[in-house]
């Protein structure tokens, strides 16, 4: 019973509750006529979708930098990669590998100042990173109208300049992940093994590298950086790597999620979507400052899993679209949780 | 040396202002308007909103930042008002009865979020900013199906056309400057909304006196170090719970004087940017997180909507895009903010470091952390 106990405070009543409320869901949905197998197949996509951006999560909450509210800059390099792989006509793979290229050096700048920026702040990297974030966005819309861009896919037919708001890939590198090696088991049911193998491969790759001698330092400084100074780490060079890390995963987020989604959102998208993958990993079971692959796999699929299903189930059974209001007071909900937990390791 | 360091010292000091001014006196030529219009728009949003900016100083003494969850008092108030128009009680009488319906629901929510904050001592302002959100699904979940179908919306007229929640835009018709208007003073050029600059100088008042009571002198000792406070008997949470619920209440009825003069209510929307401009304001006005005076807020708020009336123009007129203008006053604003926040924690930082090295021997430690 205490070991039950143990394990359901461990795991966190909101979890649970809105892992409940999944399965729910998913028994109700029949009943509304929402096809199981389209809505699997629907939250397989969108969990590959957005994998990459939770995973980017991880790094700078196991180096104590807390949650990485300035995944923006990830996000504004991985935008400058598609607009440029674009530009320069690139298709198919190429262009979506080529946009990776591109964005790399951008992310790595970025995050490199991004990472010093939040040295200088230890003790008040969230709000810092949130505002910091915001007004990097709201730079880039400027420079989203500036920009000597030429390519007609992308700028105001009229003026000839300038990108547009929304940007379709289509004919570029449209589906590029999800439709390699595609298997149609249904109709309705597909599964993007392209796009689950590459956030898998990310993943991987970021289990590997937790475990080498930097990585294994960088979870060191997060979980007690007196300790870590005293064994001889540079406390704020793991922090920046773990910053320039996040930051190059959020430009691969950005341009996996592109590819998905079909459209390239310039101008003021970017300013929400820190937020989701925030949420979506403290769903999956992260804190403030310890989260693993499993947290991301499970707060990836599970927030995802939400975001597919009250749309469809709940506007069948009520008739009224609440979802965007869920969603809200869901993601905010769990954030909040985080936040205002008592953490062992604080103070 | 000496008058170098300190020549240093101011700028970093008030680096914000100044290069907010420099910005501002940079684009109002390229703007094109006239002197005359900038100062009287200047008068105008002065009364608007210097009142919700007025708000924040009480966190700010009791230690807790900028309040960012100032936005439940906005949304408070935003629902009283829809009450007034529901029963269309207008002019002061609308804006009255507004201030006394937004004022228990801001009282609960002022309570509600000074009880979250304790919780998150120490990241009071990225929880304060997370937890506007999450009451704003509730406030969306209230008043977009609640209202009309659970509570009841006597005026038909408010409501969305399937029979439940309110509008997206709501006609302030009834109230629409009714403050403003009270007390027109004209002044050449100019017309002063006497009655509302009024509201806003005894809340002026009230925060003078409220500093130099014993509460006001409790927050300012909380605000400057918890544990002492403590020590000496002050119930800390209890005193961070009420300067949160007298900011809260203050947000209520600054949003009701801020709609009151823009005359219409964007139901979903209207509490978006309320902390967004506040804290801008504040900050620009040479305030800090931990330090905010009156003449700061009057101050942050000429500055901060100077450049905003001069902005979209002179963008316009530089860039051949009114877009480009108007990212830009966003642009600042959250630059603004950011900047502060980084001179604050930076020049802390460096202060705690500082009084590590004269004690350098007896304790070395690691890097400090925010815990």
């Amino acid at each position: 019973m205490r070991n039950l106990r143990q394990l359901v405070t461990d795991f966190g009543w909101p979890r649970i509750i809105i892992f409940l409320f999944l399965v729910l869901l998913f028994l109700g949905a029949p009943f509304v006529r929402v096809r199981i197998d389209a809505s699997i197949a629907d939250v397989l996509n969108r969990f590959g979708q957005n994998g990459v951006f939770v995973l980017a999560m991880v790094p700078m909450i196991q180096s104590g930098c807390g949650l990485n509210f300035g995944l923006s800059f990830g996000i504004i390099a991985g935008l400058l990669g598609a607009t440029l792989s674009m530009q320069f006509g690139w298709h198919g793979f190429l262009g979506f590998f080529g946009a990776i290229a591109l964005a790399a050096p951008f992310a790595v700048l970025l995050g490199w100042l991004y990472g010093k920026l939040l040295n200088k702040v230890k003790g008040e990297e969230m709000t810092i990173a949130m505002y910091v974030g915001f007004a990097g966005v709201m730079f880039m819309c400027i420079m989203w109208l500036l920009l000597p861009y030429t390519s007609p896919n992308m700028v105001w037919g009229y003026a000839g300049k300038g990108l547009r708001t929304t940007i379709t890939v289509e004919g570029y590198w449209l589906r590029i992940l999800n439709d390699f090696l595609a298997i149609r088991v249904g109709e309705f049911f597909v599964i993007p093994t392209g796009l689950l193998l590459f956030v898998g491969l990310c993943a991987a790759l970021m289990w590997l590298f937790l475990r080498t001698k930097t990585g294994t330092a960088m979870t060191a400084v997060g979980s007690n950086p007196i300790y870590a100074r005293a064994s001889g780490i540079s406390v704020d060079r793991m922090r920046t790597i773990s910053v320039i890390l996040s930051t190059v995963l959020g430009a691969v987020g950005i341009l996996v999620y592109e590819q998905s989604f079909g459209f390239i959102q310039l101008y003021t998208a970017p300013l929400t979507m820190p937020l989701a993958a925030v949420a979506a990993i403290l769903i999956g079971g992260a804190s403030i400052n310890k989260a693993s692959m499993l947290n991301v796999v499970v707060g990836a699929f599970l927030f995802q899993g939400l975001l597919t299903m009250t749309p469809s189930v709940i506007n069948s059974a009520l008739q009224t679209d609440m979802s965007e209001v869920i969603r809200i007071i869901v993601s905010n909900g769990m954030i909040l949780y985080a936040l205002t937990r008592k953490t062992k390791a604080a103070s | 040396m000496s008058g170098k360091r300190s020549l240093g010292r101011f700028f970093t000091e008030y680096a914000v202002v100044i290069i907010f001014l420099v910005i501002t006196l940079a684009s109002i030529k390229p703007s094109g308007l006239s002197l005359v219009y900038i100062v009287q728009e200047m008068l105008i949003r002065l009364g608007r909103n210097s009142f919700l900016v007025l708000a924040l100083l009480l966190p700010i003494y009791a230690g807790m930042g900028l309040n960012f969850g100032m936005t439940l008092g906005a949304m408070a108030g935003q629902i009283g008002l829809i009450f007034a128009i529901n029963w269309n009680i207008s002019g002061v009488q609308g804006l009255a009865f507004a201030a006394l319906l937004g004022m228990p629901i801001s009282l609960l929510m002022g309570w509600v979020c000074g009880a979250v904050l304790n919780r998150a001592k120490g990241r009071e302002m990225v929880t304060g900013y997370i937890l506007a959100y999450f009451i704003n699904g509730i406030y969306q979940f209230i008043v977009l199906y609640l209202m009309g179908s659970v509570i009841p919306i006597t005026s038909p007229a408010i409501l969305l056309s399937r029979g439940y929640g309110i509008r997206n835009t709501l006609n302030l018709e009834g109230v629409r400057q009714s403050l403003d208007k009270l007390l027109l003073l004209r002044l050449g050029p100019f017309a002063l909304p006497m009655a509302t600059y009024m509201v806003i100088a005894l809340l002026c008042l009230f925060i003078i006196w409220f500093r130099r009571s014993k509460l006001g002198q409790d927050m300012r000792a909380v605000g400057h170090d918890m544990a002492v406070a403590g020590m000496s008997g002050i119930a800390v949470d209890q005193t961070r719970i009420v300067a949160i619920i007298i900011s809260t209440v203050l947000a209520c009825f600054g949003q009701i004087i801020f709609l009151q003069n823009m005359g219409n209510l964007a139901t979903y929307n209207a509490h978006d940017q309320t902390s967004f401009f506040a804290v801008a304001a504040i900050l620009v006005g040479g305030a800090s997180v931990k330090k905010a005076t009156i003449p700061n807020v009057i101050i942050g708020v000429m500055l901060l909507h100077s450049l905003f009336v001069v902005s979209p123009l002179a963008g316009q007129k530089l860039f051949g895009s009114a877009m480009i203008g108007e990212y830009f006053r966003s642009f600042i604003g959250y630059g603004v903010i950011a900047l502060s926040l980084v001179l604050y924690a930076w020049r802390s930082r460096r202060e705690t470091e500082r009084a590590r090295e004269s004690l350098r021997g007896a304790a070395a430690g690691g890097a400090p952390r925010g815990e």
